[in-house]
């Protein structure tokens, strides 16, 4: 997935190969996982000639974004998907936790 | 009227100012396992003795509600029509709108269940396949998986393949102490399936957006899950409360602050005090409540589910 996030162009099969130098993998172990990608909908492909060309379906950043606004997610009372250990608080009360903190660090720490 | 319904009926309304005093109690924090019990056998409670009050309005409950809800929806199916209960039973179009809302009520509640669960898996799925592709192991948090991300977000995604997520700004905010209260903390809630506690309450919450009460219910249970892992989180692991009270403040302040994706910088009331009861009560333990107390929320737990059972299922 890598490979695909890094190349501007759609890749063959062959090409993601070739850009696997540091693991030696047969060509159909990557045409497997490329088509298991395609699948799920990570990676578009696209007819060329006899081949398929792969490339992502969204950049590296977009899915970083997606995963970390379900994380953080404002309307998380809603959602009982995931457990976060802390949710993020208003400006004020961010300001009172942090006086808390100042009160708390200026004993041991930092 | 028969004892059973007013009964029944007595039980689910007096479950709404019980849970709103439940939601507004300080002894809760003291010991959040059994306030989570008592929270579930309220929510069960009013479940049973709502459908049944209503149910039992429509059918003949002299068998027992279940029983006779049965035998009356199976004399309308058959096309026999409504047989009068009794004398003094009530006129047959309102019996049947009572069964018909009984019903409903049933439906709307185990529909909510499953929507809340089918929906909350699909996220799950989701959350792996990207992790998956996205995140990595970092030596600073062994056993978690590391999001190249600036916002501080740490999470956990339940299930059978669950996983713990700490972002990169995460790693960057807390020191190695703090880090390892946090994996505690999480920890604590894969393994004791907080997740299943709370999804009821999710469902109730989505069933009924507009109530009041049930909005106070999740947000009291989602509060006790936290504490509850706080607590395990001092309990298996050498985590020192300050370290994870530190963690939380750090974690909670940082996300509205420099939020660096555009609806995070909108922030969450809902958590508002959330953060500071959790600190104060790590960094002030309150004692935890005596045992005949904790055997009387216990008692009382049980009394709640299985009254209303009771007449559901035994003859009257």
């Amino acid at each position: 997935m890598d490979i695909l996030w890094e190349s501007r162009d759609p890749l063959t099969v062959r090409q993601v190969s070739s850009g696997l130098t540091e693991r030696d993998l047969a060509h159909t172990t990557v045409m497997t996982v490329l088509d298991r990608l395609a699948k799920k909908g990570f990676a578009r492909r696209e007819r060329d000639g006899r081949a398929w060309r792969y490339r992502a379906a969204e950049s590296r950043e977009g899915y970083v974004t997606e995963l970390m606004l379900n994380a953080l997610e404002q309307t998380g009372d809603r959602q009982a998907a995931l457990a976060r250990f802390a949710r993020s608080v208003s400006d004020t009360e961010a300001a009172a936790l942090r006086r808390a903190l100042g009160a708390l660090d200026t004993g041991t720490r930092e | 009227m028969p004892a059973a319904v007013l009964i029944l009926a007595a039980v689910a309304v007096a479950c709404v100012p019980a849970a709103s005093a439940l939601a507004a109690a300080r002894w809760p924090r003291r010991s959040p396992a059994a306030a989570i019990l008592l929270w579930q056998a309220i929510g069960l409670g009013w479940g049973l003795a709502a459908i049944g009050a209503l149910a039992g309005l429509g059918a003949d409950q002299r068998p027992g509600v279940v029983r006779g809800a049965y035998a009356l929806a199976y004399r309308l199916i058959a096309g026999r029509g409504v047989a009068a209960a009794g004398a003094r039973s009530l006129p047959a179009a309102i019996r049947l709108l009572s069964l018909a809302t009984g019903a409903v009520l049933l439906l709307l509640l185990s529909g909510a269940l499953l929507a809340a669960s089918a929906a909350v898996l699909r996220a799950r799925r989701r959350q792996r396949a990207l992790l998956t592709l996205l995140a990595h192991g970092d030596p600073k948090v062994p056993g978690a998986l590391v999001v190249d991300h600036p916002a501080a977000a740490a999470y956990c995604v339940p299930g059978l393949r669950s996983a713990i997520v700490i972002s990169a700004g995460t790693l960057d905010l807390l020191d190695q102490a703090e880090l390892a209260a946090v994996l505690a903390h999480e920890r604590a809630h894969l393994r004791e399936r907080h997740d299943l506690v709370l999804l009821p309450f999710t469902a109730l919450l989505q069933a009924f957006s507009w109530s009041v009460t049930a909005r106070q219910a999740h947000a009291a249970v989602a509060l006790l899950v936290e504490m509850l892992a706080d607590d395990q989180a001092l309990r298996h692991r050498p985590v020192a409360a300050r370290e994870l009270a530190t963690a939380l403040i750090r974690v909670g302040a940082a996300g509205g602050g420099r939020a660096p994706l555009g609806s995070l910088a909108v922030s969450d009331h809902g958590a508002d005090g959330q953060v500071a009861a959790r600190v104060s009560r790590l960094l002030r333990p309150a004692p935890r409540l005596p045992w005949p107390a904790i055997a009387m929320v216990c008692a009382v737990a049980v009394l709640v589910v299985t009254v209303p059972a009771a007449f559901l299922l035994f003859p009257s």
